[in-house]
């Protein structure tokens, strides 16, 4: 199971949003699954076309995901994830 | 009288209500997110919110309690559309939400960027794109519709005539204005004597800014814009659109407009300086104001800044209700008249950039 963490930012919109473990073998697999725990929750993570927003950063350790179209970066199951916001705002 | 008065902000929603002649704040919803779009259901009084979340994407929120509980709503999407072949579309902006009529209850259109046209039958819990105008031949004509001051077309006005509900216009930047008549099976452009000073042919069919349409509830086939390129008005429902602009090219650019109810030739802008500056015309902030159809203008300044004033008011920073009206600039500043726009009252100096307003 590989573990996920969340920016803070995201519980003002999903309260019940906490550090979790996921199984799953690609990043897309893996925002799936976080979908069934906390519906709606990938609409803030991705695009109508699947691609993750211009403004959202995932890594797999301290390394950012390479495919930010389609989400094929492998997990392994003692990865850490972690779903954050880019540094931009205004 | 309009007690009540929403104002989106780059920073948040605050909520107004007149008390004693005093606009008091009676809340701030959504603080520090970028509140877009602001709506209010005139059949239900639900209120609704665009959220424009820089990193989470556009998001829709309702209340049916006047802001005491809010409703995440679901969002258009262009899942499986494509903005041009090979290029999937992706939801840009939810620029404006109009109710489908009183015969239609629980019916909701959207106008978006980058140009579609959405319709909800459940009260914004799913939306479908409105595919006549989608496939309109000239969406994809890069002559005919493209972006105006964003990098997409958006349809910022939807106009549904009281009377039929079938009858809807759209006006979107940069294309024009596009009437139905079926309730939206088919649609076509009614820019007949607009000017696109931008283009190498100024009365060419489509590649129209309009920044915002209005009708006559009173009479459905008046209709204003406040256009890039001046101030125009129909009298039968589109078929020919004449400049109302003012003599010696004052009042011509701006972006907001309101229109009364019942009276039609009654109607207000809020002119801008070109469309390099947008600042008022020599800093000076007016509301221009006509009770004859625009054949004369009156520049209103009782109670607005005389100099040095840098607002500029967004296409949905001017509402009017009952003779009441309210605007609020990008600089956050909020006025408010309760004389039909004869005089003004300074309600806030010190808001975030305000994208729109709606009495509720």
């Amino acid at each position: 199971m590989a573990k996920v963490r969340f920016t803070s930012a995201l519980t003002r919109f999903f309260p019940d949003l906490a550090e979790m473990d996921i199984q799953a073998s690609t990043v897309r697999e893996a925002l799936l699954n976080i979908e069934k725990k906390h519906p709606g929750i990938l609409s803030y993570l991705v695009e109508d076309d699947g691609q993750l927003r211009k403004h959202v950063n995932i890594f797999r350790g301290e390394d950012l995901i390479k495919d930010r179209q389609s989400l094929t970066d492998e997990i392994e199951p003692n990865d850490e994830i972690l779903i954050f916001q880019a540094l931009s705002g205004g | 009288m309009n007690s009540v008065l929403l104002v989106g902000t780059s920073k948040g929603l605050v909520v107004y209500q007149l008390e004693k002649k005093e606009w008091v704040v009676l809340g701030v919803h959504f603080e520090g997110l970028p509140v877009s779009m602001v709506y209010v259901d005139e059949r239900t009084r639900a209120w609704w919110v665009g959220v424009s979340h820089r990193h989470w994407g556009e998001k829709l929120h309702y209340s049916r309690n006047e802001g005491t509980t809010w409703q995440e709503a679901a969002i258009p999407s262009y899942k499986g559309y494509d903005y041009k072949p090979g290029k999937p579309a992706t939801l840009k902006k939810i620029w404006v939400i109009a109710h489908a009529g009183p015969d239609r209850p629980g019916e909701l259109w959207a106008g978006t960027e980058p140009g579609g046209l959405f319709y909800s039958r459940d009260e914004g819990n799913s939306w479908e794109i409105v595919e006549s105008l989608w496939n309109h031949p000239s969406r994809t004509n890069e002559n005919q519709w493209f972006g105006a001051g964003k990098d997409y077309p958006f349809i910022h006005s939807i106009v549904v005539d009281p009377s039929n509900s079938n009858h809807v216009y759209v006006g979107i930047s940069c294309a024009g204005i596009f009437e139905t008549t079926d309730g939206g099976l088919s649609w076509q452009p009614r820019n007949k004597g607009l000017k696109a000073a931008y283009l190498p042919n100024p009365t060419a069919d489509m590649g129209h800014d309009p920044h915002r349409v209005l009708m006559c509830r009173s009479n459905p086939k008046i209709i204003w814009q406040q256009n890039h390129c001046g101030i125009f008005r129909t009298t039968d429902g589109g078929a020919y659109w004449k400049d109302v602009s003012g003599a010696g090219g004052f009042p011509c650019y701006g972006f907001a407009l309101a229109i009364d109810d019942n009276n039609t030739g009654l109607a207000w802008v809020i002119p801008a300086q070109s469309d390099e500056n947008r600042i008022p015309v020599n800093l000076k902030l007016v509301v221009s104001r006509t009770e004859d159809g625009g054949k004369s203008w009156n520049s209103i300044d009782k109670g607005l800044p005389h100099s040095l004033a840098f607002d500029l008011v967004l296409r949905h920073g001017l509402v009017q209700k009952d003779g009441v009206l309210a605007f609020g600039t990008t600089n956050g500043n909020l006025y408010v008249s309760q004389d039909s726009g004869i005089s003004w009252q300074s309600v806030a100096q010190n808001l975030a950039a305000v994208n729109g307003l709606a009495f509720a």
